[in-house]
């Protein structure tokens, strides 16, 4: 008997780490490529190339190649010829920790020391840059010594990248274009299927139940397959009151039209889980149906239109196709989605814009979704747990 | 103040009928409670009542005029919900606020009568809380307190006491009361499925069963003179017992056979009655141990149940075990298991029905409950 006992607490334990395990898995999965792109948005465009973003703490070691100073810049002091200099431009930024003047050997000697370098030449270069080239003849050429070095750069976070994508990449413009976009995609159908759910759940009218498998129907539609009749009414009634049909409030209208049978379906779900005798006692206290939706259902069904604001609003912020065939390319109409799209044509190579850009996408989608997260729960299980 | 008459107010759900019928007059100022089994149409009828269900046909009139497409707002009713129905995230002063509210009352006049009412019902330090906050018995004074501020001609109470314990049921009973007295000209109408809230509360009791009244009346008449054996039944703890029987002599007194032996009740019988099979019907507490020789009852004690006051004596009388004689005898009679005893009750507390159930005074126009 305490043997059974001991062996199912092993198991509902086992059972228990076993969720901590999953959770820890995915918090892992998810958390790292965002912390990767954070990183690296934050580090020196030199300094990505160089080195992965775990490394970014560390100093990276890279080996260089510059010129002293050409022959020009020579002075005779006892009897000898003498170039002295910096080899970096901004001295103090690195450390040299070895040099050489072969290609095949860009360490032969450590910084600080004195390499002959045959025919009584000498060259000194230091750990901070500077140098001291010595010779038994006089300097020729225009052009100064090869030297080669391996520097180490200490890591150096910078808020560049933000400055140059916001503002010359064009990805401010986007995010304000995204957020045009999105706030009203998000109000609207909150608005309209607030009441559609609200007569669904609680008047009672002929064809009702009819309406509503329409609805749950028109859930299982892809959007793809409605896209370009759309399109096409669109067009059509754009020629005919002679306005563009890339607008604005077109898109919003896309969005409102393809956010609304979830929309309605959750919030009927949620609405129709309230008490019943709340409304009959509304009724009884002379309220209306619309005030009986505006005074009791609608401050009870906060937690639901706020996870329903949530779903809205990622999948919107994130859409790419909808914004693509309603919305213009023009700088004014370009959405996020679409700049990062097209970034990746144009700048493919260059990390440092492209991970701030991704992080500058992801920036709302995560306030969003940390500060409204209790309501994201609730509304998943909103019709699954009584007063959930 | 308002007089309701229900003539022949029937329900139905597509072909399914709830309500068959209901012919009831309620005078104003009566406390009138609804009591009977589940799926009894009690709520229902309440629910008709109060505007939230329509009536399939029949009449229903408040104060004379004929309410039957008045919206439940315009009746002049105010109905308290079993699960308080408090609207959650309303202050107590909110939600009993919110009536007047929405009839655009003046600020002042809404503050007036809503601290009324919190005084009436001890609610005052409350006012500024959440229904969350607070403990069943003091959100079900506050959804009473809703319906006082109405100022309601009808109080409509639907089973407002089974979401409580049983000691706050005990007390919150005893306010009901006492709010009934403080507003002597209200009508208050009660559903409930438990007789002793039905009882104590009760100027006069409509018992249904499957939609029909079974009978109206004030509870001693209900418990005194059952017009049936469903009401013979249902009012009283235990239920009465019923045997069967055989009238022997009809007349002003009535000659009987049961089971245990002979009886004669008062009770008068018409002559058609003669011969006919009969039910024989006496409460347990109306059982008494039979001090003499003769007894009504004579068997062997299968079971006690010993309450403490009173013990539940189980007598098998010969119809076997399953359909024992119960005598509700005072806790402190020494009474052994297995023994025999006799049991006796006197004439006036014995009942007879015909054999379609109905009591034998029902066949007295003069008799009938009123």
């Amino acid at each position: 008997m305490a043997q059974a006992s001991g062996s199912s607490a092993g198991k509902s334990s086992f059972g228990r780490w076993g969720v901590h395990l999953a959770v820890l898995f995915f918090v892992v999965i998810w958390t790292i490529p965002t912390l990767g792109i954070l990183v690296s948005s934050l580090r020196d465009k030199d300094q990505i190339i160089a080195s992965g973003w775990w490394n970014s703490f560390f100093s990276s070691s890279q080996t260089q190649a510059g010129r002293l100073a050409p022959a020009s810049a020579q002075q005779e002091k006892d009897g000898k010829f003498v170039i002295e200099g910096n080899i970096f431009e901004t001295p103090g930024a690195s450390q040299i920790s070895a040099f050489g003047t072969r290609a095949q050997q860009p360490t032969a000697y450590e910084a600080g020391s004195v390499a002959d370098l045959g025919d009584g030449e000498t060259l000194q270069v230091n750990a901070d840059g500077t140098y001291v080239h010595t010779s038994a003849k006089a300097f020729e050429g225009e052009r100064g010594q090869r030297v080669y070095y391996a520097s180490t750069v200490p890591p150096r976070f910078t808020t560049e990248n933000y400055q140059t994508v916001l503002f010359s990449e064009g990805i401010g413009r986007s995010f304000l274009n995204s957020l045009t976009v999105t706030i009203p995609a998000t109000v609207i159908p909150i608005m309209i299927a607030a009441f559609a759910a609200y007569a669904l759940a609680w008047m009672r009218f002929p064809g009702r139940a009819l309406l509503i498998a329409v609805i749950i129907g028109l859930l299982v539609v892809p959007l793809q397959m409605a896209l370009i009749p759309l399109l096409e009414i669109y067009n059509g009634v754009g020629n005919l009151f002679g306005v563009p049909s890339k607008t604005y409030l077109g898109i919003w209208l896309a969005h409102t039209g393809f956010g609304l049978p979830f929309a309605i379906y959750l919030l009927r779900s949620y609405m129709a889980g309230l008490p019943r005798e709340l409304m009959e006692s509304a009724r009884i206290d002379g309220a209306s149906d619309f005030e009986i939706f505006m005074k009791i259902v609608l401050p009870l069904s906060f937690p639901v239109l706020a996870s329903f604001a949530i779903f809205q609003f990622l999948w919107v912020w994130n859409d790419l196709l909808v914004a693509m065939v309603f919305l213009g390319s023009g700088n004014d109409q370009l959405v996020l989605t679409g700049r990062l799209n097209a970034l990746l044509g144009s700048r493919g190579g260059d990390w440092e814009i492209l991970t701030t850009s991704a992080f500058v996408t992801i920036i709302v989608p995560l306030i969003v979704f940390f500060s409204l997260q209790r309501y994201f729960v609730r509304g998943l299980l909103a019709g699954s747990v009584k007063g959930g | 103040m308002a007089d309701l008459t229900l003539r022949n107010v029937k329900k139905a759900y597509g072909s399914l009928n709830i309500l068959h019928g209901i012919d009831l007059d309620i005078e104003s100022g009566e406390f009138i409670v609804f009591v009977g089994p589940s799926g009894c149409g009690k709520s229902t009828l309440l629910r008709s009542i109060a505007g939230l269900e329509e009536i399939t046909s029949g009449d229903l009139s408040i104060d004379g005029e004929r309410v039957n497409d008045v919206p439940p707002s315009k009746r002049g009713i105010a109905m308290v919900f079993q699960s308080y129905a408090l609207y959650p995230h309303m202050t107590v002063y909110d939600n009993m606020a919110f009536s007047m509210k929405i009839a655009k009352e003046n600020k002042a006049e809404i503050d007036k009568r809503v601290k009324q009412a919190a005084e009436i019902l001890q609610l005052t330090k409350y006012l500024d809380r959440l229904p969350k906050a607070m403990s069943g018995g003091q959100r079900q004074r506050v959804a009473i307190g809703r319906a006082i501020v109405r100022n309601p001609k009808v109080f409509l109470f639907d089973e407002p006491l089974s979401n409580l314990d049983a000691a706050l049921r005990v007390a919150t009973r005893i306010e009901i009361a006492k709010l009934k007295e403080s507003m002597p000209n209200t009508t208050m109408i009660y559903v409930t499925h438990d007789q002793v809230e039905a009882m104590t509360l009760a100027d006069r009791i409509v018992v249904l069963k499957e939609g029909r009244i079974e009978q109206v009346g004030s509870p001693m008449e209900l418990y005194k003179r059952p017009g049936n054996l469903f009401v013979a039944q249902f009012i009283g703890s235990p239920a009465m017992n019923i045997l069967p029987g055989k009238v022997d002599k009809a007349g002003s007194n009535t000659a009987i056979t049961h089971i245990g032996g002979k009886a004669s009740v008062p009770i008068a019988t018409p002559a058609s009655a003669q011969g006919t099979e009969i039910s024989f019907g006496v409460r347990p507490e109306d059982l008494y141990v039979a001090k003499g020789k003769d007894s009504l009852f004579e068997g062997k004690v299968d079971y006690i149940e010993q309450l403490g006051e009173v013990q539940l004596v189980y007598v098998d009388i010969g119809r076997g075990i399953e359909l024992p004689l119960i005598a509700k005898l005072p806790g402190n009679v020494p009474i052994e298991r297995g023994a025999t005893m006799k049991l006796d009750a006197s004439a006036e507390d014995l009942h007879i029905f015909d054999a379609n159930g109905s009591s034998f005074l029902q066949h007295k126009p003069e008799a009938k409950a009123a």
